[in-house]
C-alpha cells in the first residue's frame, strides 16, 4: 500500500516536470508556430538565474517564482526582437536560427560560469511514508505544475489579453485591422513562452541541478511532449504528459530509467505514425 | 549546368589525386591522422547534402546514424577480431534502423518540420541513453558500453580475414579518401540516375511527382537509406581512425557542426558542404587548441548569421553577389561608353 502510494506520487511527479518543462515550449509552438531549439537553454538560464540569486542571499520563492521567469522573460524578448521576427512563417529557419541561438547560449554559459554542477538543496525535508520516505518538494513541484497549468489556461480563455492573443495567432491581419498591434502580442506572447520556461527551470533546480549543458536533457522530452500533444497547447501538453510521463516512470519503476527514456521515444514515434497531428489532432479537438 | 557538375567532378576527381597521392609525401603523419577525421566528416556531411539538399528530407539527427555506424564498428571488432564484418555490420543497421525510422515518419505523413524535430530527438535520445550505459552491466559481448567515456582501445581496420596485417595510420588516410572520393563519385552518379531525378523531383514538388504516379514515400525511403548507409560507413571509419567512440558524436554540438556545414556550403550542392565541413572542423579545433572562446559560442553565431543573412548557403549567395557585381559593371561600362558616343 505504502509502495503503490509513492509510486503514484513518483508517476504525478514524472507527469508533473513533463508538463512544466513542455508548457513554454508548447506556448511558442502552439500559438506561434515557432519552433524554439533553445527551449532547453531558457530552461538552463532560469536554473541558473535561480541558483545564482539564492546563492547571494535572495529569498528562494522569490527568486525561483519570479526573478528567474522574469529574467528569462526579458531574453527572450530580446531574442525575438533581433532574431525571431525576421524568421516568422518560415518554420525550418527558425529551427536552424534557434539551433543557433542554443549552441551560442551553452557556449556563454559554459564561459561564464563553468563546466561545474550548481544546485540548491530542497526546502520542506521529507515525509515518511511507512518504510519509505518522499521530498515534500516532489509534492511542492505536482502543485506548481498544476496551478501553471490553470493559469494559463484560465489566461488564455477568461481574459481580454488571452483572446487577443488567440484572435492574433488566427488572423493577424484581422487583428492589425481592429487595432491591434501583432508585433506587440508576438514579442508578449514569446516573453510568455520564455518565462515559463524560466519558471520550469527554476523549479527544477533543487532536485535536478544544472550545468550549462543541462538543456539537452530537458529538448527532446521537451519537444517529444509537445509534438505528440498537437497544435493545442493546454490540452495537448496536458494529455500527452499525462500519457507519455505516465510511460517513462511506469518503465522506469519496472526496469531502469534509461529504458524509461527509451519507451517514452518509441511510444511517441509510434503514436505520431497513427496520429500525425498529435493526440489533440484526433481527440479534444475543440479545447484549448 | 551540365558542364558545372563535369568541371567540378574533374576537379573533384584533381583534388582526390592529389590528397592520396601526393599529400602524405608532403605533410607530417599526425596530420595525417587529422585529415583521416576530416575525410570521415566530409562523407558525413556530403550523406547529409544528399538527402537534404537533393531530396528536400530534414534530417537533422543524421548524425545518429554516424554514431550508430562507430558503436556498431566498436562492438563488432572487439567482439570479433576481424574488422571486415564490423564495416559491413555498421552500415546494414545503419540502414536498418533508417529504415525502421523512415518507415514511421514517411508513412505517417509527418510535416517536414515534425520530420526535423524527430530526427533531432531521436539523436538527443541515443545521447542520453548511451551516456548512461556506464555500469558493467551494459555489456554486448565482451564489449562493455562505457556510458561517457565510450569505448576505447579501438584497432584500425586490416586486411580482409587477416586481423594480423592491421593498416598503418598512412593506410588508413589513403583508403579513407579513396573511400570518401567514391562516395561522392557514387552519390553524384545516383543523381543522374531515373531515382535519382525522382528524388529531385519529389524534393521540388512532391504532390506533383506524386500525381505522376511515383509513390514519394517510397522514394523518400530510400533516399534516406541511402544516405544512412554512407553516414553509418563514415561513422565506423571515424572509429576506426580515432582508436575511440564515445556519446559525443550523438551531440547536439556535433550534429549541428554538420548542419551548419551543409547550409555554409550550400543546399543543392554536394561539393560545397564537403569543403565547409572542413573549414568548420578547422575552427572549430583550432578554437580548442587556443582556447579563445568556447567554440560552441562561435559555431552558434555563425549558424544564426547565416541562416538570417545567407540564408542559401555561401556558396549560392557569392555566386549570385558576383553576378550582381558582374551585371553592374556591364550596365556601367555601357552607360560610359553610350556618354563617349
Amino acid at each position: 500500500m505504502d509502495l503503490a502510494l509513492i509510486v503514484a506520487i513518483e508517476v504525478l511527479y514524472a507527469i508533473a516536470s513533463l508538463a512544466l518543462i513542455s508548457i513554454g515550449l508548447a506556448i511558442i509552438f502552439g500559438m506561434m508556430r515557432v519552433i524554439n531549439l533553445a527551449h532547453g537553454e531558457f530552461l538552463m538560464m532560469g536554473g541558473f538565474a535561480c541558483t545564482m540569486l539564492a546563492n547571494a542571499g535572495v529569498n528562494l520563492w522569490i527568486s525561483m517564482l519570479i526573478l528567474a521567469p522574469l529574467i528569462v522573460g526579458a531574453i527572450g524578448i530580446i531574442v525575438e526582437r533581433l532574431v525571431i521576427r525576421y524568421l516568422y512563417g518560415r518554420l525550418i529557419e527558425t529551427i536552424l536560427a534557434t539551433w543557433g541561438l542554443s549552441l551560442f547560449f551553452i557556449g556563454l554559459a559554459s564561459v561564464t560560469v563553468g563546466y561545474f554542477q550548481m544546485g540548491l538543496t530542497p526546502p520542506f525535508g521529507s515525509i515518511r511514508i511507512g518504510v519509505y520516505s518522499e521530498g515534500v518538494y516532489t509534492l511542492v513541484i505536482i502543485g506548481i505544475a498544476i496551478v501553471v497549468m490553470l493559469t494559463v489556461y484560465l489566461f488564455l480563455r477568461h481574459t481580454r489579453w488571452g483572446l487577443i492573443a488567440r484572435g492574433t495567432m488566427q488572423y493577424p491581419n484581422m487583428a492589425a485591422a481592429l487595432g491591434v498591434n501583432p508585433n506587440r502580442v508576438y514579442a508578449v506572447t514569446f516573453f510568455a513562452g520564455a518565462a515559463l520556461s524560466g519558471l520550469a527551470g527554476a523549479v527544477l533546480v533543487p532536485l535536478a541541478g544544472v550545468v550549462p549543458t543541462s538543456g539537452i536533457a530537458y529538448i527532446a522530452k521537451a519537444f517529444i511532449t509537445v509534438i505528440s500533444g498537437g497544435a493545442t497547447v493546454i490540452a495537448g501538453t496536458a494529455a500527452a504528459s499525462v500519457l507519455l510521463g505516465g510511460i517513462d516512470q511506469i518503465v522506469s519503476f519496472t526496469s531502469s530509467p534509461v529504458m524509461g527514456e527509451a519507451a517514452l521515444l518509441l511510444v511517441a514515434v509510434i503514436l505520431l505514425r497513427f496520429l500525425p497531428q498529435g493526440i489533440t489532432g484526433r481527440f479534444f479537438r475543440s479545447a484549448l | 549546368m551540365r558542364f558545372q557538375s563535369t568541371f567540378g567532378m574533374a576537379l573533384m576527381g584533381g583534388a582526390g589525386a592529389f590528397l592520396i597521392f601526393a599529400l602524405p609525401r608532403l605533410v607530417e603523419p599526425f596530420v595525417l591522422v587529422d585529415l583521416t577525421v576530416y575525410a570521415t566528416l566530409a562523407m558525413l556531411t556530403m550523406s547529409l547534402a544528399f538527402v537534404w539538399g537533393y531530396c528536400g528530407i530534414l534530417s537533422f539527427g543524421q548524425s545518429v546514424f554516424f554514431g550508430i555506424g562507430g558503436y556498431v564498428y566498436a562492438v563488432g571488432v572487439l567482439n570479433i577480431g576481424d574488422s571486415t564484418l564490423p564495416i559491413a555490420l555498421a552500415i546494414a543497421l545503419a540502414m536498418a534502423f533508417a529504415a525502421m525510422l523512415a518507415y514511421f515518419m514517411f508513412w505517417g505523413r509527418i510535416s517536414d518540420v515534425y520530420l526535423a524535430v524527430i530526427t533531432l530527438t531521436v539523436s538527443l535520445i541515443f545521447f542520453l541513453v548511451i551516456n548512461s550505459t556506464s555500469g558493467g552491466e551494459y555489456k554486448i559481448g565482451i564489449v562493455s558500453l562505457g556510458g561517457y567515456n565510450g569505448i576505447p582501445g579501438l584497432p584500425p581496420l586490416n586486411l580482409p580475414g587477416n586481423p594480423d596485417r592491421a593498416f598503418d595510420f598512412k593506410e588508413m588516410y589513403v583508403l579513407t579518401v579513396a573511400v570518401a572520393l567514391a562516395s561522392y563519385f557514387l552519390l553524384c552518379w545516383t543523381l543522374t540516375t531515373r531515382f535519382g531525378r525522382v528524388i529531385v523531383a519529389i524534393r521540388e514538388n512532391e504532390v506533383r511527382t506524386a500525381l505522376l504516379g511515383y509513390d514519394p514515400r517510397r522514394y523518400k525511403l530510400a533516399a534516406y537509406v541511402v544516405g544512412a548507409g554512407f553516414a553509418g560507413l563514415s561513422g565506423a571509419l571515424y572509429a576506426a581512425t580515432g582508436g575511440l567512440i564515445n556519446p559525443d558524436v550523438f551531440d547536439f554540438a556535433f550534429a549541428a557542426q554538420i548542419i551548419v556545414s551543409v547550409i555554409i556550403g550550400g543546399l543543392g550542392t554536394l561539393a560545397g558542404p564537403i569543403l565547409a565541413v572542413v573549414g568548420v572542423q578547422w575552427l572549430v579545433a583550432w578554437l580548442g587548441k587556443t582556447k579563445i572562446t568556447d567554440a560552441n559560442i562561435i559555431l552558434g553565431a555563425i549558424f544564426v548569421a547565416f541562416v538570417l543573412f545567407a540564408p542559401a548557403g555561401a556558396i549560392p549567395t557569392l555566386r549570385k553577389l558576383a553576378a550582381s557585381w558582374q551585371a553592374r559593371r556591364r550596365a556601367r561600362r555601357s552607360k560610359s561608353a553610350e556618354g563617349i558616343r
